[in-house]
């Protein structure tokens, strides 16, 4: 599979995650986030977690499991945004899978 | 009720694919809410080193992964101190991992716990399962 971008195209593997993790930029977020069956409109708060997970992959070189996502973002943005709820409903195939590929990370460790 | 598993690691973190594998299926086990604890002994020490940089050899530095090791509830980090000192190192030339106790208002502790030969034997006899890299 792969996404065209601006005349460019990016590989990605069979389920949408990035071959190269150095392909991303905000274009591809916004892509893949188009590409989905229902398209997604990224919003200041889907930014918020992508950036997120972002840094945390920066500093530790993984992709978080959810659960760990999930108490590291209301520990950095408040309990009203550290739990499943809040998270699924910006990322309804699953903050894990659905914002680490947003990201341009692999697919969340320990994740099927 | 929760089992006590021990991973230990035995092998250099580069060269091999053991130590990288170790620590994917430590994170990966880690949701099943055990009581999990690693153990570095022979060049398994130099996994969790300071200053890792293996890009002449073409892997990834995967050392920082180890200070996430504590967001998955893994705080338990026992050095064998007989092996750092055959290797000329002590505990400075390891990295200063740390984990934030919930239940101390999120205080920074340390993880790694350098610990002597025989100390490591009791430990691991008191394991239910022990895994081996």
């Amino acid at each position: 599979m792969a996404l065209e971008i601006g005349g460019k195209t990016i590989a990605t593997d069979e389920e949408g995650y990035l071959e190269n993790l150095s392909d991303w930029t905000p274009e591809v977020a916004n892509a893949m986030a188009q590409a989905e069956e229902q398209p997604v409109t990224l919003t200041d708060e889907h930014w918020e977690i992508i950036n997120f997970l972002r840094e945390y992959y920066e500093e530790y070189q993984i992709a978080p499991a959810v659960r760990v996502l999930t108490k590291a973002v209301g520990k950095r943005l408040g309990a009203d945004k550290g739990n499943s709820k809040y998270l699924y409903s910006l990322f309804p195939y699953g903050p894990g899978k659905q914002a680490c590929k947003y990201a341009g990370l692999p697919k969340p460790t320990g994740c099927v | 009720m929760a089992k006590k598993f021990m991973y230990l690691n035995r092998k250099a973190p580069y060269g091999t694919v053991y130590a990288l594998e170790s620590l994917e299926v430590v994170l990966i086990a880690a949701a099943f809410e055990q009581e999990v604890s690693l153990a570095f002994l022979d060049d398994g020490v130099y996994q969790i080193a300071k200053g890792q940089n293996p890009k002449a050899v073409g892997m990834k530095n995967f050392s920082p992964t180890y200070n996430a090791l504590g967001d998955y509830g893994i705080t338990k980090l026992y050095v064998e101190r007989e092996s750092l000192a055959e290797r000329g190192l002590s505990e400075e030339d390891l990295m200063p991992i740390v984990y934030e106790d919930e239940d101390d208002d999120y205080a920074e502790k340390p993880s790694v716990q350098v610990i002597s030969r025989a100390e490591m034997a009791q430990i691991m006899a008191e394991q239910d399962v022990t895994f081996s890299f």
